[in-house]
C-alpha cells in the first residue's frame, strides 16, 4: 500500500459504499431531495461540502481537547457556518459569477446533517490526519450518490445532462422524441429523489445481504 | 474525575471567546471585501440592463453577459439615457434625466434600489422607477427593472421594450430558487421566449405577460398572446415572474402613452 494505510484507505472507501452516508446512514437526505433535479448542481454540492466536511473535520479535530462538551453542538455549527459564510464571501469578492451558482447552496451545506454527523461521530475524537481522510471520504460518499441521483432525474426529467440534448429535441421532435418517448416532469419534482435514493438502497442491500438489518 | 472542560465558567468563557473571534473575523472579512463585492454589483447591474437591451456575449445556448471589463464602456456607449420617474397612486409625477437625478442624489440612476423604491410604494410613498433608454441600430430600446418574489426568495429582472411595449429583451435572475427547477428562469430559452412578446393589447390595455401552463404553443409562436411556456415544476416562480412583470411594467404605462402624444 502506498501513501496510504489499510486503517487510513478505509476510512475513505468505506463511506463510498458500505458505510455511505446516504444509501446506509441515511443522512443528509434533506439536501439530496434538493438539489438533484440536474447534474450540475449535484456535482457543484457535492465539490462545496468536499471542502468545508474536509476543512470542518481538521478544523474541529484541533479543538477536540478544548471544545466543551455542553456545548459541543453549537460549536460545530458555528465552524460550519463560519468555514460557509467565509468562502460565500471570498467568491463573491472574487468569482462572483462562481457565487451567484452557490448562493443558493449555502444554506443547505450549513444545515446538512452529515457534516454535523462526522464532526460529532469521528472528529471530536480522532487526530487531525484521520479527520481529515474520513471528511473526505464521506464526502465523496454522499457526492457518488448525489450525482447518480442528479443523472436519473436530468436524463429522464429533462432529456438532457449538464444542459446537453443527449436524447434529442423534446419541442423539434428530433432523436428519441421522434418515436413518441416523452420526458417524465415527475422526475424533476422532490418525491422522486426519494424513490431513487430508495431505488439505490434496495440495489445496494440486495447485492450486499450484510447490509440488511432485521 | 472531572473533565475541566465540563465546568460551567470554562464552558461559558469558551463561548464567549469563539463568538468574539468568529464574529470579528467575520466582520473583518465582510469589511475588507465589501469594496470588491459592491464593484461587482454594480457591474452586473450595467451587465443586465445590456443584456435586456441585446447587447451580450451569448454563444448558441446558453446566456453570456458581455465580459466584465468591457461592461462599463459598453455601457456608457449604449445607454444614452436614464430617467427616473416617481409614480404615486399609479400617476408619474415626476420624470427627471439622470443629470437631474445626480445634481438630486449624487448617485447614478441605475444604482437604484429597486426592492426599497418598491416597499416604499407599499407603504403609500411615491416610488423612484428607473428606466434606461438605450440606442441599438437606430431604435432605441427602454428597458425597465422588475422586483417581486418566486418561490424562496426574490426574483427580479431586466425587461427592454420597443416604444410599442412590445419586449426586445428580458433578463430574469433569483437569489435562491431550486437549481433546476425555479432557477431556469435565468436560462436562455425561458429568458429568450419573452422577445417579441406584446404587453398592451390592440385597444391599449396593458395585459402584461403570463407564464402559462400547457399553453400549447411550446415553441412560442404566437406573439400576441400575451403568454410563455411555463418551466416544468416551477409553477410559483413562474407565476411570480408573471406578477412582478404585470406588477412593475404596469406603472410605466403612462409613460409609453406621453412618448406617443
Amino acid at each position: 500500500m502506498g501513501l496510504l494505510s489499510k486503517k487510513d484507505s478505509k476510512l475513505i472507501l468505506d463511506p463510498l459504499a458500505d458505510n455511505n452516508p446516504i444509501t446506509i446512514q441515511v443522512l443528509g437526505i434533506c439536501s439530496a431531495l434538493a438539489i438533484t433535479a440536474e447534474l450540475k448542481a449535484s456535482i457543484v454540492m457535492s465539490i462545496s461540502v468536499l471542502f468545508v466536511m474536509g476543512v470542518g473535520n481538521v478544523v474541529i479535530s484541533l479543538m477536540r481537547n478544548i471544545i466543551p462538551s455542553k456545548i459541543r453542538i453549537i460549536v460545530q455549527l458555528v465552524v460550519v457556518a463560519f468555514l460557509v459564510i467565509i468562502v460565500d464571501l471570498v467568491l463573491k469578492a472574487f468569482a462572483y459569477e462562481l457565487s451567484k451558482t452557490l448562493s443558493v447552496f449555502v444554506g443547505l451545506i450549513i444545515t446538512n446533517c452529515i457534516i454535523m454527523g462526522r464532526f460529532e461521530a469521528f472528529a471530536l475524537g480522532n487526530g487531525i490526519w484521520r479527520s481529515f481522510l474520513d471528511g473526505i471520504g464521506n464526502a465523496l460518499g454522499y457526492g457518488v450518490i448525489l450525482i447518480i441521483v442528479g443523472f436519473f432525474r436530468e436524463l429522464l426529467g429533462s432529456g438532457t445532462l449538464l444542459g446537453f440534448k443527449v436524447l434529442g429535441d423534446p419541442i423539434e421532435k428530433t432523436g428519441l422524441y421522434a418515436i413518441g418517448y416523452e420526458n417524465n416532469g415527475f422526475m424533476l419534482l422532490s418525491p422522486m429523489a426519494l424513490i431513487v435514493v430508495g431505488i439505490l438502497i434496495w440495489v445496494q442491500r440486495s447485492r450486499n445481504k450484510a447490509l440488511i438489518e432485521d | 474525575m472531572e473533565n475541566r472542560t465540563d465546568k460551567n465558567s470554562y464552558t461559558i468563557i469558551f463561548a464567549v471567546v469563539m463568538v468574539a473571534i468568529v464574529g470579528s473575523l467575520l466582520a473583518y472579512a465582510a469589511s475588507a471585501l465589501s469594496g470588491r463585492i459592491d464593484e461587482n454589483k454594480r457591474l452586473e447591474k450595467q451587465q443586465n440592463i445590456l443584456y435586456a437591451m441585446g447587447i451580450n456575449d451569448n454563444d448558441e445556448t446558453s446566456a453570456v453577459f458581455i465580459s466584465t471589463d468591457k461592461a462599463p464602456e459598453a455601457f456608457d456607449a449604449n445607454i444614452v439615457e436614464q430617467l427616473v420617474l416617481t409614480v404615486e397612486d399609479g400617476e408619474i409625477i415626476k420624470q427627471q434625466t439622470r443629470q437631474e437625478y445626480l445634481d438630486e442624489n449624487g448617485d447614478e440612476p441605475y444604482l437604484i434600489d429597486i426592492k426599497k423604491e418598491k416597499s416604499n410604494a407599499k407603504d403609500g410613498k411615491a416610488r423612484r422607477m428607473p428606466l434606461f433608454i438605450g440606442e441599438k441600430d437606430g431604435e432605441k430600446i427602454y428597458i425597465a427593472p422588475i422586483y417581486g418574489k418566486g418561490l424562496w426568495d426574490a426574483i427580479w429582472g431586466y425587461v427592454g421594450l420597443d416604444e410599442n411595449m412590445v419586449v426586445q429583451g428580458a433578463y430574469f435572475d433569483h437569489k435562491g430558487e431550486t437549481p433546476g427547477l425555479g432557477a431556469n428562469i435565468k436560462e436562455r430559452y425561458f429568458m429568450d421566449d419573452f422577445i417579441g412578446e406584446h404587453l398592451m393589447d390592440e385597444s391599449g390595455n396593458f395585459q402584461g405577460v403570463t407564464v402559462a401552463k400547457g399553453n400549447a404553443d411550446p415553441t412560442n409562436q404566437r406573439k400576441t398572446d400575451f403568454k410563455v411556456d411555463a418551466l416544468a415544476g416551477a409553477t410559483i416562480t413562474g407565476d411570480g415572474v408573471t406578477a412582478m412583470i404585470k406588477s412593475d411594467l404596469r406603472l410605466y404605462v403612462p409613460f409609453f402613452q406621453n412618448l406617443k402624444k
